[in-house]
Protein backbone atom coordinates (compact mmCIF):
# COMPACT_ATOMS: atom_id res chain seq x y z
CA UNK A 1 0.00 0.00 0.00
CA UNK A 2 2.60 2.57 0.98
CA UNK A 3 4.65 1.67 -1.88
CA UNK A 4 1.78 1.99 -4.03
CA UNK A 5 0.78 5.37 -2.59
CA UNK A 6 5.29 6.73 -2.97
CA UNK A 7 5.00 5.38 -6.51
CA UNK A 8 1.41 7.55 -7.13
CA UNK A 9 3.03 10.56 -5.47
CA UNK A 10 6.53 10.06 -7.61
CA UNK A 11 4.37 9.58 -10.56
CA UNK A 12 2.07 12.44 -10.58
CA UNK A 13 5.11 15.00 -9.47
CA UNK A 14 7.87 14.24 -11.79
CA UNK A 15 6.96 11.43 -14.61
CA UNK A 16 3.45 12.37 -15.53
CA UNK A 17 3.90 16.10 -14.49
CA UNK A 18 0.34 17.19 -15.56
CA UNK A 19 1.85 20.84 -17.39
CA UNK A 20 5.36 18.65 -18.24
CA UNK A 21 4.03 15.48 -19.38
CA UNK A 22 0.43 15.84 -20.11
CA UNK A 23 1.04 20.18 -21.33
CA UNK A 24 -2.26 20.90 -19.22
CA UNK A 25 -2.87 23.97 -17.49
CA UNK A 26 -0.59 25.80 -19.46
CA UNK A 27 -2.60 28.78 -19.45
CA UNK A 28 -2.16 29.51 -15.90
CA UNK A 29 1.32 28.65 -16.24
CA UNK A 30 1.84 30.98 -18.43
CA UNK A 31 0.01 33.85 -17.17
CA UNK A 32 1.22 33.76 -13.74
CA UNK A 33 4.51 32.92 -13.99
CA UNK A 34 5.79 36.32 -14.30
CA UNK A 35 6.99 36.59 -10.82
CA UNK A 36 7.54 34.06 -7.95
CA UNK A 37 5.10 35.39 -5.39
CA UNK A 38 1.98 35.33 -7.93
CA UNK A 39 2.82 31.62 -8.64
CA UNK A 40 3.40 30.52 -5.46
CA UNK A 41 -0.33 31.95 -4.83
CA UNK A 42 -1.66 30.08 -7.70
CA UNK A 43 0.07 26.80 -6.95
CA UNK A 44 -1.46 27.04 -3.54
CA UNK A 45 -4.49 27.80 -4.54
CA UNK A 46 -4.55 24.49 -7.21
CA UNK A 47 -3.41 22.62 -4.12
CA UNK A 48 -6.38 23.33 -2.26
CA UNK A 49 -9.11 23.21 -4.86
CA UNK A 50 -7.70 19.87 -6.49
CA UNK A 51 -7.57 18.19 -3.10
CA UNK A 52 -11.33 19.03 -2.46
CA UNK A 53 -12.04 18.48 -5.72
CA UNK A 54 -10.97 14.77 -6.22
CA UNK A 55 -12.50 13.89 -3.00
CA UNK A 56 -15.78 15.37 -3.73
CA UNK A 57 -15.89 14.41 -7.24
CA UNK A 58 -14.57 10.83 -6.05
CA UNK A 59 -17.66 10.59 -3.21
CA UNK A 60 -20.23 11.85 -6.31
CA UNK A 61 -18.98 9.03 -8.62
CA UNK A 62 -18.82 6.35 -6.35
CA UNK A 63 -22.14 7.33 -4.48
CA UNK A 64 -24.22 8.54 -7.28
CA UNK A 65 -23.09 8.06 -10.66
CA UNK A 66 -21.89 4.58 -10.24
CA UNK A 67 -25.34 3.12 -8.54
CA UNK A 68 -27.42 4.98 -10.90
CA UNK A 69 -25.52 4.23 -13.61
CA UNK A 70 -25.23 8.21 -15.04
CA UNK A 71 -21.44 7.31 -15.29
CA UNK A 72 -21.92 9.45 -19.00
CA UNK A 73 -22.75 12.39 -17.25
CA UNK A 74 -19.40 12.57 -15.51
CA UNK A 75 -17.58 15.53 -17.02
CA UNK A 76 -21.08 17.91 -17.43
CA UNK A 77 -21.38 16.61 -13.73
CA UNK A 78 -17.32 17.34 -12.47
CA UNK A 79 -17.61 20.45 -14.19
CA UNK A 80 -20.81 22.14 -12.51
CA UNK A 81 -19.26 20.13 -8.87
CA UNK A 82 -15.56 22.26 -9.85
CA UNK A 83 -17.92 25.28 -10.18
CA UNK A 84 -19.83 25.13 -7.19
CA UNK A 85 -17.00 24.28 -5.21
CA UNK A 86 -14.80 27.00 -6.32
CA UNK A 87 -17.34 29.55 -5.01
CA UNK A 88 -18.05 27.36 -2.09
CA UNK A 89 -14.27 27.80 -1.21
CA UNK A 90 -14.55 31.03 -2.01
CA UNK A 91 -17.09 32.42 0.26
CA UNK A 92 -16.08 30.84 2.90
CA UNK A 93 -12.43 32.12 2.98
CA UNK A 94 -13.51 35.40 2.79
CA UNK A 95 -15.76 34.85 5.46
CA UNK A 96 -13.25 32.86 7.78
CA UNK A 97 -9.46 33.41 6.10
CA UNK A 98 -9.28 37.30 5.09
CA UNK A 99 -5.56 36.94 4.87
CA UNK A 100 -5.51 33.80 2.78
CA UNK A 101 -8.43 35.05 0.48
CA UNK A 102 -6.44 38.14 -0.37
CA UNK A 103 -3.21 36.16 -0.82
CA UNK A 104 -5.23 34.19 -3.30
CA UNK A 105 -6.98 36.80 -5.01
CA UNK A 106 -8.23 36.27 -8.45
CA UNK A 107 -6.64 32.88 -9.03
CA UNK A 108 -9.48 31.34 -6.70
CA UNK A 109 -11.78 32.01 -8.99
CA UNK A 110 -9.93 31.54 -12.44
CA UNK A 111 -9.40 27.89 -11.28
CA UNK A 112 -12.94 26.87 -12.40
CA UNK A 113 -12.07 26.72 -15.58
CA UNK A 114 -8.34 25.47 -14.77
CA UNK A 115 -7.92 22.46 -16.65
CA UNK A 116 -5.86 20.63 -14.24
CA UNK A 117 -8.31 20.44 -12.08
CA UNK A 118 -11.12 18.78 -14.29
CA UNK A 119 -8.43 16.62 -15.61
CA UNK A 120 -7.45 15.12 -12.22
CA UNK A 121 -10.52 14.62 -11.31
CA UNK A 122 -11.69 12.52 -14.68
CA UNK A 123 -8.39 10.90 -14.34
CA UNK A 124 -8.78 9.55 -10.80
CA UNK A 125 -12.65 8.01 -11.97
CA UNK A 126 -10.58 6.58 -15.22
CA UNK A 127 -8.04 4.57 -13.02
CA UNK A 128 -10.40 3.71 -10.79
CA UNK A 129 -8.77 4.72 -7.68
CA UNK A 130 -9.63 3.47 -4.24
CA UNK A 131 -9.52 6.35 -1.33
CA UNK A 132 -6.27 6.39 -0.32
CA UNK A 133 -4.52 6.17 -4.50
CA UNK A 134 -7.42 8.97 -4.65
CA UNK A 135 -6.08 11.38 -2.06
CA UNK A 136 -2.66 10.87 -3.01
CA UNK A 137 -3.43 11.32 -6.26
CA UNK A 138 -4.78 14.52 -5.47
CA UNK A 139 -2.19 15.96 -3.51
CA UNK A 140 0.66 14.62 -6.37
CA UNK A 141 -1.02 16.76 -8.88
CA UNK A 142 -1.27 19.98 -7.96
CA UNK A 143 2.38 19.29 -6.04
CA UNK A 144 3.68 19.03 -9.54
CA UNK A 145 1.78 21.70 -11.09
CA UNK A 146 3.44 24.17 -7.91
CA UNK A 147 6.86 22.37 -9.12
CA UNK A 148 6.24 22.87 -12.53
CA UNK A 149 4.86 26.82 -11.67
CA UNK A 150 7.91 27.21 -9.54
CA UNK A 151 10.49 26.18 -11.39
CA UNK A 152 9.26 28.49 -14.81
CA UNK A 153 8.48 31.54 -12.31
CA UNK A 154 12.30 31.42 -11.42
CA UNK A 155 13.65 30.80 -14.62
CA UNK A 156 11.50 33.62 -16.11
CA UNK A 157 12.63 36.31 -13.32
CA UNK A 158 16.28 35.20 -14.95
CA UNK A 159 15.11 35.51 -18.27
CA UNK A 160 14.14 39.32 -17.32
CA UNK A 161 17.33 39.98 -17.78
CA UNK A 162 18.26 38.42 -20.94
CA UNK A 163 18.51 40.09 -24.42
CA UNK A 164 15.55 38.01 -26.12
CA UNK A 165 14.44 39.15 -29.56
CA UNK A 166 11.57 41.55 -29.50
CA UNK A 167 8.90 38.31 -30.81
CA UNK A 168 9.66 35.90 -28.64
CA UNK A 169 9.29 37.71 -25.59
CA UNK A 170 6.85 36.90 -23.11
CA UNK A 171 4.73 34.12 -23.89
CA UNK A 172 6.65 32.17 -26.90
CA UNK A 173 10.14 32.17 -25.04
CA UNK A 174 7.87 30.67 -22.22
CA UNK A 175 6.51 27.95 -24.21
CA UNK A 176 10.06 27.26 -26.02
CA UNK A 177 11.47 27.17 -22.10
CA UNK A 178 8.50 25.00 -21.40
CA UNK A 179 9.05 22.44 -24.47
CA UNK A 180 13.07 22.17 -23.04
CA UNK A 181 12.04 21.57 -19.34
CA UNK A 182 9.91 18.74 -20.64
CA UNK A 183 12.52 17.62 -22.23
CA UNK A 184 14.66 17.53 -19.77
CA UNK A 185 11.97 15.80 -17.31
CA UNK A 186 11.42 13.08 -19.77
CA UNK A 187 14.52 11.69 -18.44
CA UNK A 188 12.41 10.70 -15.44
CA UNK A 189 10.42 8.29 -17.69
CA UNK A 190 10.55 4.60 -16.93
CA UNK A 191 10.98 5.52 -12.81
CA UNK A 192 7.37 4.61 -12.49
CA UNK A 193 6.04 1.76 -14.58
CA UNK A 194 2.26 1.30 -15.37
CA UNK B 1 30.82 44.43 -17.01
CA UNK B 2 28.90 44.90 -20.21
CA UNK B 3 27.13 47.97 -17.99
CA UNK B 4 30.78 49.13 -17.24
CA UNK B 5 32.27 49.66 -20.89
CA UNK B 6 32.32 53.16 -22.59
CA UNK B 7 29.53 53.88 -25.15
CA UNK B 8 31.19 52.58 -28.08
CA UNK B 9 31.14 54.91 -31.40
CA UNK B 10 29.51 52.79 -33.50
CA UNK B 11 26.10 52.91 -31.85
CA UNK B 12 26.30 57.11 -30.89
CA UNK B 13 28.37 58.58 -34.10
CA UNK B 14 27.48 62.31 -33.11
CA UNK B 15 28.56 61.61 -29.47
CA UNK B 16 32.35 62.52 -28.55
CA UNK B 17 34.55 59.74 -27.70
CA UNK B 18 34.47 60.59 -23.85
CA UNK B 19 38.47 61.56 -22.19
CA UNK B 20 37.75 59.83 -19.01
CA UNK B 21 35.76 56.79 -18.33
CA UNK B 22 34.59 56.50 -14.79
CA UNK B 23 33.00 53.48 -13.86
CA UNK B 24 32.66 51.58 -10.51
CA UNK B 25 35.53 50.24 -8.52
CA UNK B 26 37.42 47.65 -8.38
CA UNK B 27 39.15 48.61 -11.18
CA UNK B 28 41.46 45.82 -11.40
CA UNK B 29 42.07 44.01 -14.75
CA UNK B 30 42.19 40.42 -15.48
CA UNK B 31 43.49 38.75 -18.15
CA UNK B 32 41.02 36.28 -18.23
CA UNK B 33 38.58 36.58 -21.08
CA UNK B 34 35.58 34.47 -22.66
CA UNK B 35 37.59 33.38 -25.62
CA UNK B 36 40.64 32.57 -23.43
CA UNK B 37 38.61 30.60 -20.90
CA UNK B 38 36.79 28.95 -24.06
CA UNK B 39 40.31 27.99 -25.36
CA UNK B 40 41.66 26.87 -21.80
CA UNK B 41 38.44 24.37 -22.20
CA UNK B 42 39.01 23.52 -26.30
CA UNK B 43 42.58 22.12 -25.30
CA UNK B 44 41.28 20.42 -22.30
CA UNK B 45 39.10 18.63 -24.23
CA UNK B 46 42.01 17.41 -27.03
CA UNK B 47 43.22 14.35 -24.80
CA UNK B 48 39.25 12.72 -24.98
CA UNK B 49 39.11 13.97 -28.40
CA UNK B 50 41.98 12.31 -29.34
CA UNK B 51 41.56 9.10 -27.74
CA UNK B 52 37.96 9.30 -29.13
CA UNK B 53 39.91 9.75 -32.76
CA UNK B 54 41.93 6.44 -31.78
CA UNK B 55 39.21 3.85 -31.00
CA UNK B 56 36.55 5.27 -32.89
CA UNK B 57 38.62 6.26 -36.44
CA UNK B 58 37.28 8.23 -39.13
CA UNK B 59 33.67 8.27 -38.47
CA UNK B 60 34.50 9.70 -35.18
CA UNK B 61 36.10 12.69 -36.78
CA UNK B 62 33.50 13.37 -39.15
CA UNK B 63 31.11 13.52 -36.34
CA UNK B 64 32.78 16.43 -34.58
CA UNK B 65 33.69 18.07 -37.98
CA UNK B 66 29.69 17.79 -38.34
CA UNK B 67 28.18 18.92 -34.99
CA UNK B 68 30.98 21.61 -35.08
CA UNK B 69 31.15 22.94 -37.90
CA UNK B 70 27.15 23.20 -37.75
CA UNK B 71 27.30 24.76 -34.67
CA UNK B 72 29.35 27.66 -35.92
CA UNK B 73 27.81 28.08 -38.99
CA UNK B 74 24.27 28.35 -36.95
CA UNK B 75 25.70 30.94 -34.76
CA UNK B 76 27.01 33.34 -37.67
CA UNK B 77 23.62 32.92 -39.38
CA UNK B 78 21.24 33.97 -36.47
CA UNK B 79 24.03 36.91 -35.73
CA UNK B 80 23.75 38.21 -39.20
CA UNK B 81 20.17 37.75 -39.84
CA UNK B 82 19.60 39.73 -36.47
CA UNK B 83 22.39 42.34 -37.17
CA UNK B 84 24.26 41.91 -34.20
CA UNK B 85 27.89 41.85 -33.52
CA UNK B 86 29.87 38.49 -34.99
CA UNK B 87 30.22 36.36 -31.78
CA UNK B 88 31.77 33.64 -33.78
CA UNK B 89 35.30 34.94 -32.15
CA UNK B 90 34.63 33.79 -28.74
CA UNK B 91 35.09 30.65 -28.97
CA UNK B 92 32.10 29.33 -27.56
CA UNK B 93 29.87 28.27 -30.05
CA UNK B 94 33.12 26.05 -31.15
CA UNK B 95 33.45 24.57 -27.44
CA UNK B 96 28.99 23.72 -27.78
CA UNK B 97 29.61 21.76 -30.87
CA UNK B 98 32.70 20.02 -29.98
CA UNK B 99 31.02 18.82 -26.75
CA UNK B 100 27.58 18.05 -28.58
CA UNK B 101 30.08 15.74 -30.73
CA UNK B 102 31.73 14.02 -27.37
CA UNK B 103 28.42 12.79 -26.50
CA UNK B 104 27.29 11.40 -29.76
CA UNK B 105 27.60 7.71 -30.80
CA UNK B 106 30.99 7.77 -32.63
CA UNK B 107 29.15 6.26 -35.99
CA UNK B 108 26.17 8.53 -35.70
CA UNK B 109 25.09 9.79 -39.44
CA UNK B 110 25.72 13.37 -40.26
CA UNK B 111 22.81 14.34 -40.88
CA UNK B 112 22.55 13.59 -36.73
CA UNK B 113 25.62 15.84 -35.88
CA UNK B 114 24.63 18.71 -38.44
CA UNK B 115 20.83 18.69 -36.48
CA UNK B 116 22.03 18.87 -33.16
CA UNK B 117 24.80 21.46 -33.33
CA UNK B 118 21.93 23.51 -34.72
CA UNK B 119 19.54 22.98 -32.37
CA UNK B 120 22.02 23.68 -29.73
CA UNK B 121 23.15 27.19 -31.18
CA UNK B 122 19.64 28.09 -32.73
CA UNK B 123 17.03 26.82 -29.76
CA UNK B 124 19.82 26.21 -26.63
CA UNK B 125 21.48 29.36 -26.78
CA UNK B 126 20.11 32.12 -29.94
CA UNK B 127 16.91 31.85 -28.99
CA UNK B 128 17.66 33.55 -25.24
CA UNK B 129 19.79 36.41 -26.30
CA UNK B 130 23.37 34.37 -27.00
CA UNK B 131 25.89 33.83 -24.63
CA UNK B 132 25.17 34.13 -20.98
CA UNK B 133 21.29 34.14 -20.83
CA UNK B 134 20.47 30.90 -21.88
CA UNK B 135 19.50 28.49 -19.50
CA UNK B 136 20.11 25.29 -20.24
CA UNK B 137 23.43 23.68 -21.37
CA UNK B 138 23.25 23.99 -24.83
CA UNK B 139 25.17 20.78 -25.96
CA UNK B 140 23.49 19.01 -23.50
CA UNK B 141 19.66 20.29 -24.06
CA UNK B 142 20.64 19.19 -27.87
CA UNK B 143 21.90 15.69 -26.74
CA UNK B 144 18.50 15.55 -24.91
CA UNK B 145 16.39 16.54 -27.95
CA UNK B 146 18.35 13.91 -29.94
CA UNK B 147 18.10 10.89 -27.67
CA UNK B 148 14.16 11.71 -27.74
CA UNK B 149 14.28 12.31 -31.05
CA UNK B 150 16.22 9.73 -32.49
CA UNK B 151 16.36 7.19 -30.27
CA UNK B 152 17.49 4.73 -32.63
CA UNK B 153 20.65 6.24 -34.26
CA UNK B 154 21.48 8.27 -30.62
CA UNK B 155 22.10 4.69 -28.92
CA UNK B 156 23.27 2.55 -31.85
CA UNK B 157 26.81 2.13 -30.48
CA UNK B 158 30.16 0.57 -32.58
CA UNK B 159 32.04 -1.68 -31.16
CA UNK B 160 36.01 0.14 -30.89
CA UNK B 161 37.77 -1.11 -33.83
CA UNK B 162 41.43 0.61 -33.33
CA UNK B 163 42.84 2.23 -35.35
CA UNK B 164 42.31 1.87 -38.38
CA UNK B 165 39.65 3.89 -40.03
CA UNK B 166 37.03 2.86 -42.49
CA UNK B 167 36.13 -0.62 -41.57
CA UNK B 168 33.33 -2.25 -40.78
CA UNK B 169 31.55 -0.93 -37.71
CA UNK B 170 30.15 -3.59 -35.27
CA UNK B 171 27.33 -2.33 -33.00
CA UNK B 172 27.06 -3.32 -29.39
CA UNK B 173 26.08 -2.22 -26.19
CA UNK B 174 27.43 0.20 -23.83
CA UNK B 175 28.45 -1.09 -19.72
CA UNK B 176 25.64 0.99 -18.72
CA UNK B 177 23.10 -0.09 -21.70
CA UNK B 178 24.27 -4.14 -20.71
CA UNK B 179 23.36 -2.79 -16.95
CA UNK B 180 20.18 -1.87 -17.99
CA UNK B 181 19.39 -4.85 -19.83
CA UNK B 182 20.79 -6.66 -17.21
CA UNK B 183 18.01 -5.09 -14.03
CA UNK B 184 15.27 -5.39 -16.79
CA UNK B 185 15.14 -8.82 -17.27
CA UNK B 186 15.95 -9.53 -13.86
CA UNK B 187 19.52 -11.17 -14.04
CA UNK B 188 21.24 -8.90 -11.90
CA UNK B 189 24.62 -6.83 -13.13
CA UNK B 190 24.11 -9.20 -16.65
CA UNK B 191 26.70 -8.94 -18.87
CA UNK B 192 28.03 -5.71 -17.04
CA UNK B 193 29.12 -7.77 -14.84
CA UNK B 194 32.32 -8.62 -16.93
CA UNK B 195 33.10 -4.97 -18.00
CA UNK B 196 37.06 -4.80 -17.46
CA UNK B 197 37.55 -1.68 -15.21
CA UNK B 198 40.81 -1.33 -16.62
CA UNK B 199 39.51 -0.64 -20.13
CA UNK B 200 36.79 1.65 -19.30
CA UNK B 201 39.86 3.62 -17.28
CA UNK B 202 41.95 4.12 -20.53
CA UNK B 203 38.74 4.08 -23.28
CA UNK B 204 38.32 0.92 -24.76
CA UNK B 205 34.89 0.19 -24.15
CA UNK B 206 31.28 1.10 -26.08
CA UNK B 207 30.19 4.98 -25.54
CA UNK B 208 29.92 8.24 -26.86
CA UNK B 209 32.93 9.42 -28.73
CA UNK B 210 34.56 11.66 -26.03
CA UNK B 211 33.27 9.92 -22.98
CA UNK B 212 34.71 6.83 -22.78
CA UNK B 213 38.37 7.38 -21.42
CA UNK B 214 38.26 8.02 -17.87
CA UNK B 215 42.10 8.94 -17.90
CA UNK B 216 41.67 11.13 -21.24
CA UNK B 217 39.14 13.36 -19.13
CA UNK B 218 40.93 13.41 -15.70
CA UNK B 219 44.06 15.15 -17.93
CA UNK B 220 42.40 17.58 -18.94
CA UNK B 221 40.49 18.28 -16.09
CA UNK B 222 43.71 18.64 -14.15
CA UNK B 223 44.52 21.12 -16.63
CA UNK B 224 41.34 23.41 -15.88
CA UNK B 225 42.06 22.80 -12.30
CA UNK B 226 45.57 23.99 -13.05
CA UNK B 227 44.58 27.13 -14.74
CA UNK B 228 42.24 28.05 -11.76
CA UNK B 229 38.79 28.01 -14.55
CA UNK B 230 37.34 24.64 -12.52
CA UNK B 231 36.90 25.30 -8.73
CA UNK B 232 36.09 22.09 -7.14
CA UNK B 233 32.31 22.90 -5.91
CA UNK B 234 30.15 20.98 -8.71
CA UNK B 235 32.55 18.06 -10.09
CA UNK B 236 33.92 16.72 -6.55
CA UNK B 237 29.93 17.28 -4.98
CA UNK B 238 28.41 15.61 -7.99
CA UNK B 239 31.34 13.03 -8.21
CA UNK B 240 31.28 12.02 -4.01
CA UNK B 241 27.11 12.22 -4.07
CA UNK B 242 26.72 9.60 -7.17
CA UNK B 243 29.81 7.50 -5.63
CA UNK B 244 27.89 7.33 -2.40
CA UNK B 245 24.77 6.30 -3.87
CA UNK B 246 26.19 3.74 -5.55
CA UNK B 247 28.43 2.68 -2.33
CA UNK B 248 25.08 2.33 -0.53
CA UNK B 249 23.61 0.47 -3.05
CA UNK B 250 26.71 -1.91 -3.80
CA UNK B 251 26.79 -2.96 -0.16
CA UNK B 252 23.31 -3.25 0.15
CA UNK B 253 23.57 -5.98 -2.72
CA UNK B 254 26.68 -5.97 -5.06
CA UNK B 255 24.98 -8.76 -7.20
CA UNK B 256 22.07 -6.73 -8.24
CA UNK B 257 23.61 -3.30 -8.35
CA UNK B 258 26.92 -2.16 -9.52
CA UNK B 259 29.68 -0.48 -7.93
CA UNK B 260 30.81 2.82 -7.53
CA UNK B 261 33.91 2.62 -9.59
CA UNK B 262 32.13 1.16 -12.37
CA UNK B 263 29.49 3.64 -12.38
CA UNK B 264 32.17 6.50 -12.06
CA UNK B 265 34.20 5.03 -15.16
CA UNK B 266 31.47 4.25 -17.41
CA UNK B 267 29.00 6.34 -19.31
CA UNK B 268 29.21 10.22 -19.11
CA UNK B 269 29.67 11.26 -15.05
CA UNK B 270 33.35 12.14 -15.67
CA UNK B 271 33.08 14.40 -19.00
CA UNK B 272 29.58 15.34 -17.02
CA UNK B 273 31.27 16.62 -14.04
CA UNK B 274 34.04 18.42 -15.34
CA UNK B 275 33.12 19.88 -18.37
CA UNK B 276 29.11 20.02 -18.79
CA UNK B 277 27.68 20.87 -14.84
CA UNK B 278 30.44 22.89 -14.50
CA UNK B 279 29.23 25.63 -17.79
CA UNK B 280 29.77 29.11 -15.83
CA UNK B 281 26.41 30.55 -17.61
CA UNK B 282 24.13 27.51 -16.08
CA UNK B 283 25.31 26.81 -12.91
CA UNK B 284 24.91 28.46 -9.84
CA UNK B 285 27.65 31.14 -8.57
CA UNK B 286 27.91 31.14 -5.45
CA UNK B 287 29.92 28.55 -3.67
CA UNK B 288 27.30 26.91 -1.75
CA UNK B 289 24.66 27.11 -5.06
CA UNK B 290 27.30 25.37 -6.43
CA UNK B 291 27.47 22.51 -4.19
CA UNK B 292 23.51 22.28 -3.65
CA UNK B 293 23.96 22.00 -7.69
CA UNK B 294 26.08 19.01 -7.74
CA UNK B 295 24.53 17.12 -5.05
CA UNK B 296 21.55 17.17 -7.72
CA UNK B 297 23.48 16.56 -10.99
CA UNK B 298 24.89 13.04 -9.06
CA UNK B 299 22.00 11.98 -7.22
CA UNK B 300 19.69 12.61 -10.01
CA UNK B 301 21.76 10.87 -12.25
CA UNK B 302 21.80 8.04 -10.12
CA UNK B 303 18.31 7.73 -9.32
CA UNK B 304 18.00 7.61 -13.36
CA UNK B 305 21.02 4.82 -13.77
CA UNK B 306 19.11 3.14 -10.96
CA UNK B 307 15.25 2.80 -11.70
CA UNK B 308 14.87 5.00 -14.53
CA UNK B 309 13.80 4.20 -18.00
CA UNK B 310 16.96 5.65 -19.64
CA UNK B 311 20.52 3.60 -18.95
CA UNK B 312 22.72 6.82 -18.57
CA UNK B 313 21.65 9.87 -16.84
CA UNK B 314 24.65 12.14 -16.90
CA UNK B 315 22.60 15.03 -19.82
CA UNK B 316 19.17 14.57 -18.10
CA UNK B 317 20.58 15.62 -14.26
CA UNK B 318 22.33 18.50 -15.28
CA UNK B 319 19.74 19.27 -17.67
CA UNK B 320 16.86 19.06 -14.75
CA UNK B 321 19.39 20.50 -12.32
CA UNK B 322 19.80 24.05 -15.10
CA UNK B 323 16.20 24.44 -14.74
CA UNK B 324 16.75 24.78 -10.95
CA UNK B 325 19.93 26.53 -11.12
CA UNK B 326 17.79 30.29 -10.88
CA UNK B 327 15.82 28.85 -7.62
CA UNK B 328 19.05 27.65 -5.98
CA UNK B 329 21.22 31.12 -7.36
CA UNK B 330 17.91 32.91 -5.11
CA UNK B 331 18.08 31.01 -2.09
CA UNK B 332 21.55 31.11 -1.77
CA UNK B 333 22.48 34.45 -1.94
CA UNK B 334 25.06 35.11 0.33
CA UNK B 335 23.59 38.11 2.92
CA UNK B 336 25.41 41.32 3.29
CA UNK B 337 27.41 41.82 6.23
CA UNK B 338 24.95 43.21 9.17
CA UNK B 339 21.33 42.32 7.36
CA UNK B 340 19.01 40.88 9.26
CA UNK B 341 17.88 37.26 8.65
CA UNK B 342 14.11 37.48 7.73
Amino acid sequence: MAAELTLILISTVLVNNFVLSKMLGLCPFIGVTKNVENSMGMGMAVIFVIFLASISGWVVNTFVLVPFNITFLRTVVFILLIAALVQLVETVMRKSFPALYKALGIYLPLITTNCVVLGSVILIMKKEYGFFQMITYGIGVPVGFYVALFIISHIREQLAMAKIAKPLQGAPITLITTGLLALAFMGFSGLVRE
Amino acid sequence: MAETTPPSTEKKTDAPEPRLVVTAWPHIRTPESTPRIMFSVVAALIPATLVGLYFFGSNAAWTLLWSVGSALGTEWLIRRTRGEKDTLGDGSAAVTGLLLGLTMPPSSPWWLSAIGGAFAIGIGKQVYGGLGYNIFNPALISRVFLLIAFPVEMTTWPIVAPPFPGLDVVTGATPLGQLQVGRLTGKGLGEAADVSLGAAFVGSIGGSLGETSALALLIGAGYLFAKRILTWHIPITMLLSAVLFALVFWLIDPHRYAGPLFHLLTGGLLIGAFFMATDMVTSPTTPRGQIVFGIGCGVITMVIRTWGGYPEGVSFAIVIMNAFSPMIERYTRPRRYGEVRT
